[in-house]
């Protein structure tokens, strides 16, 4: 557990001990109303070292809509912690004044017309902008990709990942990690880093059989003089989370013991910074920084926050970068003698307007989306409705999933897994198939249908919740609650697991969930091998063909306590 | 999707280690019965042993723990969770190079493994870890 000293330790870094923050730049960028490339570039280089990091792009080669969430709950020492803080609180805790860019990319509220004012955000071209601006100021600033770039459009599933990697490695990253990387399976993993330029790195990943490392830990580079150590961490729950039968022989786990290992092995070697590349998540990552000593700069992913100033951990600091190509956190670090002494920090936002694309980087994606067009642009539909995923609980894209699932496969009850990837389209705009798949492409798509009880619904709702609200981070897996259609729920976050959920009840008819009583479940994205059913996206696209224009209701049905 | 009840109950049909260590000693009867049994009454402490094992087990079927214990005569694994909790007691002869004993475990549910240690002098010392077996699949 998380001491309270480590809690108290654990708050927003204060920058007149340790150097500035972008905040104050962006304050100033909203007072004056101003956004241009140069003012979001802006930066005093500082020290020695420079870090770029950009995380869990989901393979949005292009720019996005991407609303963040209404509902991000922290339990035991995260409660009320960032980046367990939303919307008006979020606003008020990094002082951004509402209608702002900043509080448009970096809360919900307000999202559609600030949508309207202020344009989508990210691209890979835009991202290479950004990146070949800080490596003009300084050549040997380290890009680490956080891994979960791999997977999430129709064009990285057609190609297994191959656009992605095209890209990427014209942006010349210097490592990464991984996650969903893991879902193309194995043998597509390994015939892909058999050919990337950078390292592909993981200290907690292991082969299941004989509990040896599978991929290299770590690689240390010369960086204005100083050596830097950039450690690797993969999402520690792959064959909990996604499929194992994908990669059968590999075991993960945080293995905090490992790390330490890791950084004691760096700093005998001579590593003046030390630098783990995360995909842990945010919660996880704040609890290993504090356990294990020694490591010096935390770029968190998997989780999917973005935060404007670093978190402080000790002597730890917690950088969080978003999601879907948004963002770009640039750090510069002034490293002597092995010490860190100081750094400075900017949470770039990628105002796609604003920030000009790469030419090269522009056509090379137009080339990797060519053969794919007509399929991209194919237009399903449209919606009335905001569609969006994230959030703790709900998220109307997930709604409109349900939806399709229960008319579609004649259920009672429809279950969508709580991920958090997936952009957002908003109100008046068509759906078209790239849409759909943003939010649904992946390598176990079938959409089954299948009996279960009311207990063991019940079941699987508190395995869920556990794996969000227990209070120990170590076992929280981070993604969000599963999202149910055709039924509602009563959550205490508070409580331990089998008593979180109560009043389990049919929304049509008003019903007490019957323990005994067996009900149709239609879902996707089993993690059992065999899993029959079609494409996710297949019964959505029919779904939303018959509708013509979508409309999501609010939805009510989970009720939560202890927040 | 093979979500049934019979999935999730599967595990809690199973009983103890699978491995055949060297002195192992798999005894019947509660953690309670086992632990006065190893312990012959002495009063248990912390600290000197350490018990490796994953947060969240990828294979509930088969779960990698470790303990070590240095200068101890021996070890015993419990699964408190488990029908039958004992899993092995582990006896050091004096010829032995290191106190340390890993294996792979069945764990019907979310549970503490319970280690305890034997001194060469009767003093006992425990570590517990709580292993959640999960059934997964909404990460991300």
């Amino acid at each position: 557990m998380i001491s309270r000293r480590d809690f108290l330790q654990a708050t927003v870094a204060a920058s007149a001990l340790w150097g500035a923050s972008g905040v104050g730049n962006w304050s100033r960028l909203a007072a004056q109303q101003v956004l241009t490339q140069d003012k979001l570039l802006e930066f005093d280089d500082y020290g020695n070292v420079t870090l770029i990091h950009i995380t869990d792009i989901h393979a949005q080669l292009k720019p996005v809509w991407f609303r963040e969430p209404e509902i991000n709950l922290g339990v035991g020492a995260a409660k009320g912690q960032p980046p367990h803080v939303t919307g008006a609180d979020f606003l008020k805790m990094f002082n951004i004044a509402t209608g702002t860019p900043e509080a448009y990319a970096l809360t919900y509220e307000d999202f559609v017309a600030l949508a309207q004012t202020y344009g989508r955000m990210g691209g890979l071209d835009r991202c290479a902008t950004v990146i070949n601006a800080i490596r003009a100021a300084r050549p040997d600033a380290l890009l680490l990709d956080g891994g979960d770039t791999w997977q999430g459009s129709l064009t990285a599933h057609r190609t297994n990942g191959q656009d992605m990697v095209n890209v990427m490695n014209a942006l010349k990253p210097d490592a990464m990690t991984s996650h969903w990387e893991f879902t193309l399976g194995i043998d597509r993993v390994t015939e892909i880093v058999e050919t990337l330029p950078f390292p592909f790195l993981g200290a907690n990943i292991f082969d299941a059989e004989w509990d040896e490392p599978a991929y290299d830990p770590y690689k240390m580079f010369e960086v204005g003089g100083a050596t830097v150590a950039v450690i690797g961490q993969a999402f520690p729950y792959l064959p909990i989370a996604n499929p194992k039968w994908m990669f059968p022989n590999l075991s993960f786990g945080v293995r905090e013991e490992r790390m330490a290992e890791v950084v004691q092995e760096v700093r005998d070697a001579g590593a003046d910074l030390v630098v783990v590349l995360s995909h842990n998540g945010f919660d996880v990552d704040r609890k290993m920084a504090a356990q294990v000593e020694g490591i010096d700069v935390i770029l968190t992913g998997h989780t999917h926050d973005a935060l404007p100033e670093p978190v402080l951990v000790g002597k730890t600091i917690l950088i969080a970068s978003g999601s879907n190509g948004k963002f770009i956190s640039r750090v510069d670090l002034d490293v002597q003698n092995g010490q860190m002494m100081g750094f400075r920090h900017k949470l770039i936002p990628i105002f796609s307007d604003v920030i000009a694309p790469d030419a090269e980087v522009t056509a090379l994606i137009e080339t990797e989306r060519a053969p794919f067009k007509a399929d991209l642009e194919e237009v399903l539909g449209t919606t009335d409705s905001l569609l969006y995923r994230r959030g703790n609980f709900n998220g109307t894209w997930d709604d409109l999933i349900c939806n399709a699932l229960i008319d579609e496969h004649e259920a009672d009850i429809a279950l969508s897994p709580g991920f958090r990837w997936g952009p957002s389209l908003l109100p008046g705009e068509n759906i078209t198939r790239e849409d759909l798949m943003n939010a649904t492409a992946m390598s176990y798509p079938a959409a089954y249908k299948t009996e279960m009880t009311g207990e063991m619904l019940h079941t699987v709702l508190e395995d869920v919740a556990d794996n969000l609200f227990n209070p120990d981070p170590y076992y929280q897996q981070g993604g969000d609650m599963v999202r149910v259609g055709g039924m509602g729920y009563r959550i205490d976050i508070t409580r331990p697991q089998g008593e979180r959920i109560t009043e389990m009840t049919m929304l049509k008819s008003g019903e007490k969930v019957d323990p005994a009583k067996s009900y149709t479940v239609a879902g996707w994205a089993s993690v059992n091998e065999g899993t029959e059913g079609p494409a996710i996206w297949d019964l959505v696209e029919s779904w939303i063909r018959k509708q013509g224009s979508v409309t999501v209701d609010p939805n009510t049905s989970v009720q939560v306590v202890g927040a | 999707m093979k979500l049934t009840r019979r999935d999730t109950l599967a595990l809690g049909l199973g009983g103890i280690a699978l491995a055949a260590l060297p002195g192992a000693a798999a005894a019947e009867g509660t953690v309670e019965d086992l632990t006065n049994a190893f312990t012959g009454g002495a009063e248990i402490g912390t600290g000197g042993i350490t018990l490796t094992a994953p947060e969240i087990a990828e294979n509930g079927n088969t779960v990698p723990i470790a303990v070590s214990a240095p200068g101890a005569a021996s070890i015993m694994l419990l699964a408190s969770g488990n029908p039958t909790p004992a899993v092995c007691t582990v006896n050091f002869g004096p010829a032995a190079g290191s106190q340390s004993v890993s294996t792979r475990i069945r764990l019907a549910k979310t549970q503490d493994v319970v280690a305890l240690a034997k001194m060469a002098d009767g003093s006992v010392v425990q570590a517990s870890a709580t292993i959640k077996v999960t059934i997964g699949g909404c990460g991300g």
